[in-house]
């Protein structure tokens, strides 16, 4: 054997050592656990769903009915409209957060009187929980005693009921929706802002930009990581919202503020599992068809940079 | 420069003053409310209470119906510090080997991952799923649901913190004889911490107020959550505004402390994983 060999079977035996220990410190049964966990009560239940969603299901007995549950869904106005509503209040709610949440991040991050106590107020909020906010926010927005109506009588305008006129509900939660989540969004500029290197200020202070343009060619772009997170986060909470709406109008005036969420909760209460199912499968597609397209443009344009 | 600063004073005050009635206000009301009488509180207006019962409204609000809302308490508390728990520990444990070793499990893991923080639940079949193993209606079912409905989440913000953490020192581990239990307890969990309390009060504060599992998952009053009781309350005597304010502050009051103890954490934790991870 030449001493070349043997350094080379010496090299492939440390290699296989080295691969040893990272397998025996590195054991792939600490899978295990949230394995089991998300298969039984996460994968196994989404994809039941598929199924379930064609039967008119009592949860002892199911009758396959193919289709029938999503004619209904886009059939009856008062669920089509859930559906319209769930991409109303979705868009709105996050596009709120990006420009309320970014320009209150330069805010906050800018030299400025009680900053401090601005950050933590604008946190407030996200520790209420969102049923104690809706009820907080009946009370203030209720159309002849509220307060908000009554500021406004002073200032001598006649208040609109916000939550019991049905061309406004489904605004004046999503609305709250954003005064609730706000708080969220602004520390994640917050941190995004913080991470931008100072020389690009002082550079572009030196070649003498104005406020504007220092914003939109060096703070916007640099700050688009934080804009992908609090977009994707806030969308995929805005489809999927629920609670908020329960808490303040139920999906009423009529069915005015009702969502994809607030359908598959009635569907359910009433005892129509299969329709209910098939509600989840359409909330499942409509957040889908959004957020993987969304995302995968977010991570295109990361790796670019 | 002098023209600066005044921009700074005049520009901090009207936040200041914006951020009072925005959010100051809301609170202060419900504080008011809450020292009301039933009859005050019914007009809802913001104004001082003429007879302050802060006092009988709380005792109040504890001893109805039974002290259904302190057995609440109780409730809310055990499914909290159970389900974060476990989750803590098994997300870290998933974050830890999927940042450091490369396996065709770690692509499967990696899209449920995704799945898991996109994908909304389906609640008919995960009720029909707990029903099959008798664990339906009841906490210990709700734990294991909220457990898994946090994962996702969790997990992203451990792996990406685990990233920080150098090699050597699982190799100096290594060598030392340590197993992979000893490894990941003694070593890697102890550097974990500033994420880990991240990742505990975010979710402690999601879990505590959570509403809509608790709905689907364990319903009827006996192990009702707060959320579930204060929801209850409302539907069943919305004129009693001055219970229901006195019972919104009373459960605000965990997260809130939460907040005060770890502020600075949250945003330290949130800065290394969900903005450069």
């Amino acid at each position: 054997m030449t001493a070349e060999a043997t350094e080379v079977r010496a090299g492939r035996v440390r290699q296989v050592r080295t691969l040893g220990t990272v397998r025996h410190a590195y054991p792939l049964w600490f899978y295990l656990p949230a394995a089991v966990l998300f298969l039984v009560f996460f994968a196994i239940p989404t994809f039941a769903s598929f199924y379930f969603s064609l039967t008119r299901w009592t949860l002892f007995d199911q009758e396959f009915i193919g289709l029938e549950n999503y004619v209904q869904f886009f059939r009856e106005p008062q669920l089509y409209q859930s559906f319209i509503n769930t991409l109303i209040y979705g868009f709105v709610t996050s596009g709120l957060k990006v420009v309320i949440g970014l320009a209150l991040g330069v805010l906050l991050t800018s030299a400025l009187v009680g900053r401090n106590y601005l950050r933590s107020v604008i946190f407030f909020p996200v520790l209420v929980s969102t049923i104690g906010v809706g009820i907080m926010f009946k009370a203030l927005l209720d159309p002849f005693d509220g307060v908000v109506n009554g500021a406004l009588e002073t200032l001598g305008i006649t208040g609109p009921g916000w939550l019991t006129d049905p061309s406004l509900a489904l605004l004046t939660i999503a609305g709250i929706d954003v005064w609730k989540g706000l708080g969220i969004a602004c520390l994640i500029y917050i941190a995004g802002l913080v991470a931008i290197p100072t020389e690009y200020y002082e550079a572009a202070r030196v070649d003498g930009a104005s406020r504007w343009a220092v914003f939109t060619s060096i703070t916007l772009p640099l700050v688009k990581p934080a804009t992908g997170t609090v977009l994707i986060l806030s969308l995929i909470g805005g489809l999927r919202s629920f609670d908020l709406i329960w808490a303040t109008t139920g999906g009423g005036p009529g069915f005015s503020s009702d969502v994809i969420g607030s359908v598959i909760y009635k569907q359910y209460q009433a005892g129509f599992y299969g329709l209910s199912t098939a509600g989840n499968v359409v909330l499942f597609l409509v957040v889908t068809a959004i957020m993987v397209p969304i995302s995968l443009m977010l991570n295109k344009r990361e790796v670019e940079q | 420069m002098k023209r600066d600063r005044t921009m700074r004073w005049v520009i901090g005050i009207a936040a200041i003053a914006v951020s009072i009635v925005v959010f100051i206000l809301p609170f202060i009301f419900i504080l008011l409310q809450a020292a009301k009488t039933r009859r005050g509180a019914a007009e809802l207006s913001f104004s001082w209470p003429t007879e302050w019962v802060f006092v009988d409204n709380l005792i109040e609000v504890i001893t109805q119906r039974d002290f259904i809302v302190a057995r609440a308490f109780v409730n809310s508390v055990v499914l909290t510090v159970a389900s974060v728990t476990v989750l803590v520990v098994i997300a870290a444990m998933v974050g830890f080997v999927m940042q450091r070793r490369a396996s065709p499990v770690r692509t499967v893991a990696n899209f449920f991952v995704l799945a898991g923080l996109i994908v909304p639940p389906a609640v008919v079949p995960t009720v029909w799923v707990l029903q099959t193993v008798g664990l339906f209606g009841t906490l210990p079912g709700l734990i294991l649901i909220e457990i898994t409905f946090g994962l996702a989440f969790s997990i992203l913000l451990f792996r990406a913190f685990v990233s920080t953490i150098p090699r050597s020192l699982d190799e100096a581990a290594i060598i030392d004889g340590a197993s992979s239990f000893r490894l990941f307890f003694s070593v890697i969990i102890p550097l974990m911490r500033p994420i880990a309390i991240t990742v505990i009060v975010v979710q402690s504060v999601a879990i505590f107020n959570d509403f809509a599992n608790p709905l689907y998952f364990l319903p009827g009053d006996d192990n009702a959550t707060v959320q579930l009781t204060l929801y209850n309350f409302q539907s069943r005597s919305s004129n009693q505004w001055n219970l229901l304010f006195m019972d919104i502050l009373l459960i605000t009051i965990p997260p809130l402390i939460m907040y005060i103890f770890f502020n600075r954490q949250i945003v330290a934790g949130m800065t290394s994983g969900a903005v450069k991870g």
